[in-house]
């Protein structure tokens, strides 16, 4: 494979075009079918906008506004000085303070780290990518900048580098080249956290200077917090889709089901990403089957933003990850549920059950749990009447990682899924060492100018090649082949990567939650839950 | 033979004499003495410092990583107490024998270089391990100084003595021999492999120059003037008894103990703290899984964090030094959507 060219750390700070490029001879090689360049799809190159910043690479995700003068670059510069200094203050930064201190304190740039991202490999090892690089823009103008003796010792113990309005908003978008799965984490002999440094790099980005991914911050959480979810539905437009959901999963399932919506007292508040109602319905109706079929005491809230169980604040701003948090318990706490059901969604369960653990105090602090944990229950408590012979195709499964490498939730649902699928087969790595599908942090959501087609080449491929290497004994297209990915954002993006490479046409690939597969199973409902022709 | 030898230490004393070269001599050994109580205090102070100062931060929200190997049965696959049913409901488990044994191999062994950088494993481990190996040599450096006070002979000449004697000589010797091969390894890695290139600094060369001076000198001295390290355990315990112008009988074991007391001193103001800080990075980021529950000490001190005054300058968060975390994520979010509908 040909090596990019070495870019060095403080070649970030040199404005002399981009920083690297991304070209696709570059970029790791993938199995069949996809050994063959004509069945990859085309890499759409970047239209170059002059009204915002886009010399880091060969794509956007921030999109941030070129500044209008020297000035005017001048104070974005002293404005990110200023949030770096707010983010070592315990005042400002008490949620990640030890943490951030730890990491930038104690790299021995081993590089340990490398080998363990998925984005770093899929470029062929572009330098820019690696997981250590943005630490260490950080950590030298830290240590330049902001500490006493900085610009001799900063340099002597760190190495060089320059803090110009090039440096600020090239490191703007790299925050966004990192899912933040942390496996590079895992892999770090001292325990240094690079994906750390990139959360907090957004954090400075968006806390201090307004910066962020619209689709995370304008589009994500504000809109969420204003009307109730970031799909845009507000309470009345969710119950009316709910409804039709219900409609469907009645003459689907023969089975009658009506949501219950605000049923003070319930045993169960179940919060569902709201994308799963509007892209995927059929796993918000499959839940509904499945609670009803068990009998379950159970209620969706209506309530803004309870009905939409997305938390974007986690990737980029601790503020709005508390806001969203706080918002979601209230609204249990008024029903009065004996817990909250956190449904198909990664981020979501991670953020509601263990960040916002230390955000939540007194009658907030309401009993949170992961929907692997409470279908298992349903699905061996004998409630259920299941035919595995129903789910007899090759079935594999993707760990989404805040689910399972951020919180250790990693055998209910392969339980599950080994006693309702004759045919279930993992991925290699599995479990806590998964690959992220690509579309961690908030990048499933984002496909602006041509940052889809980044993920797709780019910090999916890793993905797509385990997926392939899965189901490698028969990867005929006629062959109906169902990839399980219980997250709502991991769909988001898998949608997008099997349906670039089409992946469905070529290899007979479909994508789908966990709950479609129980509901596949059931014998008493009708047959033919999973409808292959909506690939 | 001199009439002036030590009965203990068979150490020549006739330099005890006063004369002008003696008593230069004299000086300059009290003054090692006292460079290396400072170098002990030095690391003393910085251990202490740093350990408080991390200590002392805020409460942090949760950011496990998995497996946690405290978790007893469920540790092996990285499995939480999550994967329970009304896990709240449930009590906790906590194996110690399951941190031992996901602490210990990495303490000793470096089991995670091991597993994800194989190559750099076959430099770092010889390395740490030296270390340890001469870590252990210093204990042992010191029970036999401490023994020598106490009238016990460390010698070859059998009993407690003799063990002493034998481990001391096994443990340098392996130590100064592993130490300097890592070390050595990892210099010629930090000037020639590509991965690293861009990322080594000068004080990484710096660190690793003075870690393999100190230990070839330590070597050295070992081979060439001190082979049962009796010159060595007669300067701790110089130490111990503070002698400080009790003479050290090799200007290579002073410079010796001058190069170890500078490495003593500006390990722990380096990133090579991670020593003992790897302890923070596990036990209280990784490894930390408390949960919240009402009333509880962590519930404290959310709420003491949550009156932090803020002063992020984001319009959306439109903090002014004034309100504080809480006030930012509950009131502001409601007066954010009264603004809204208003405008609407």
């Amino acid at each position: 494979m040909k090596k990019t060219k070495k870019i060095k750390v403080e070649d970030i700070g040199k404005a002399n075009g981009k920083l690297t490029h991304t070209d696709p001879k570059d970029f790791m090689p993938l199995p069949p079918p996809y050994d063959n360049p004509e069945n990859l799809p085309p890499w759409d190159p970047l239209k170059n906008s002059d009204s915002v910043e886009a010399s880091l690479d060969d794509t956007i995700a921030v999109a941030i506004p070129k500044p209008k003068s020297k000035q005017e670059e001048e104070e974005l510069v002293k404005k990110f000085l200023s949030g770096l200094e707010k983010l070592f203050t315990k005042e400002n930064n008490w949620p990640f303070l030890q943490l951030l201190t730890l990491t930038m304190e104690h790299c021995a740039k081993c590089q340990t780290c490398s080998d363990a991202c998925h984005i770093f490999e899929a470029s062929g090892r572009n330098e820019v990518y690696r997981p250590s690089y943005r630490s260490e823009v950080l950590r030298r103008i830290y240590n330049k900048y902001l500490k006493p003796g900085g610009k001799f010792f900063g340099r002597w113990k760190h190495g060089p580098i320059d803090l110009n309005w090039t440096t600020v908003s090239r490191l703007a978008e790299l925050s966004y080249r990192c899912n933040i799965c942390r496996r590079c984490a895992q892999t770090c002999p001292i325990g240094v956290d690079n994906a750390l440094i990139t959360h907090e790099l957004r954090k400075l980005f968006s806390q201090e200077l307004g910066i962020a991914a619209r689709e995370l911050h304008e589009k994500g959480s504000m809109l969420q917090l204003r009307v109730g979810s970031s799909t845009g539905m507000n309470p009345l437009v969710v119950k009316d889709n709910m409804e039709f959901i219900d409609e469907d999963m009645t003459e689907k399932t023969g089975m009658k089901i009506e949501t219950p919506w605000d049923k003070v007292g319930a045993d169960v508040l179940l919060i569902h990403n709201a994308g799963e109602i509007m892209a995927w319905p059929e796993n918000p109706g499959a839940f509904a089957v499945i609670l009803e079929a068990a009998g379950v005491s159970w209620t969706l809230s209506s309530d803004i933003p309870a009905y939409d169980g997305i938390n974007y604040g986690l990737w980029y701003d601790d503020f709005q990850l508390a806001r969203v948090a706080i918002k979601h318990a209230q609204a249990a706490k008024k029903l009065g549920v004996k817990k909250i059901v956190v449904g198909e969604c990664g981020h979501s369960t991670k953020s509601l059950m263990v960040i916002a653990d230390r955000v939540l105090t007194g009658d907030l602090n309401i009993p949170r749990e992961s929907a692997m944990t409470f279908l298992e229950d349903i699905v061996f408590s004998g409630k259920l009447k299941l035919d595995p012979s129903r789910n007899d195709f090759p079935v594999t499964l993707h760990d989404p990682c805040n689910m399972v490498r951020l919180m250790g939730i990693v055998q209910p649902q392969r339980r599950i899924l080994k006693y309702i699928c004759p045919k279930f087969r993992e991925m290699t790595p599995c479990g806590v060492n998964n690959y992220c599908c690509g579309g961690g942090s908030g990048f499933a959501i984002m496909s602006g100018y041509n940052f889809q087609t980044w993920r797709n080449h780019i910090s999916g491929r890793r993905k797509l090649q385990q997926v392939l290497n899965a189901f490698s004994d028969d990867l005929s297209p006629e062959t109906h082949k169902y990839l399980c990915a219980p997250c709502s954002n991991c769909k988001g993006q898998l949608r997008d990567l099997l349906f670039a490479y089409d992946a469905w046409e070529k290899c007979g690939i479909l994508y789908g939650g966990l709950v479609e597969l129980i509901v596949n199973a059931m014998s008493d409902v009708n047959p033919g839950f999973i409808e292959w022709e909506w690939h | 033979m001199c009439a002036f030898r030590s009965p203990i230490t068979h150490m020549c004393r006739c330099r005890e004499r006063r004369h002008p070269e003696g008593e230069t001599r004299m000086i300059l050994t009290a003054a090692l003495h006292v460079f290396s109580y400072a170098a002990f205090a030095v690391f003393v102070i910085a251990v202490a410092v740093r350990y408080h100062r991390i200590q002392s931060m805020p409460l942090h929200l949760r950011w496990d990583l998995y497996p946690v190997a405290h978790e007893g049965k469920r540790a092996h696959y990285g499995g939480s107490y999550f994967e329970e049913l009304d896990w709240w409901t449930k009590p906790r488990e906590f194996s110690l024998v399951g941190e031992l044994k996901g602490m210990l191999p990495e303490m000793l062994f470096m089991k995670a270089l091991w597993e994800h950088n194989r190559p750099l494993w076959f430099r770092s481990f010889p390395f740490h391990f030296g270390l340890y190996l001469l870590i252990g040599w210093a204990g042992l450096l010191l029970i036999g100084a401490i023994a020598e006070v106490a009238g016990v002979a460390v010698s070859s000449e059998g009993g407690v003595g003799a063990l002493i004697h034998y481990l001391t000589i096994l443990a340098g010797a392996f130590g100064f021999i592993l130490s300097i091969i890592g070390a050595v390894a990892l210099l010629h890695r930090r000037l020639t492999d590509e991965e690293v290139d861009g990322y080594t600094s000068p004080a990484h060369i710096f660190n690793l120059s003075l870690f393999i001076l100190a230990l070839a000198v330590g070597f050295l001295t070992y081979i060439l003037a001190d082979q049962t390290f009796s010159l060595a355990r007669g300067y701790i315990r110089s130490l111990i008894t503070f002698n400080l112008t009790t003479p050290i009988g090799s200007g290579a074991v002073a410079a010796e103990f001058l190069l170890f007391s500078i490495l003593v001193a500006y390990v722990p103001l380096t990133h090579m703290s991670h020593f003992f800080t790897k302890y923070f990075f596990y036990h209280k980021i990784r490894w930390d899984d408390e949960p919240n529950f009402k009333g509880s000490r962590i519930e404290k001190e959310i709420t003491q964090a949550l009156g932090y005054r803020v002063s992020w300058s984001a319009p959306h968060l439109k903090a002014d030094g004034k309100k504080n975390w809480a006030d930012i994520c509950t009131e502001e979010v409601d007066k954010e959507v009264r603004e809204e509908a208003k405008k609407k």
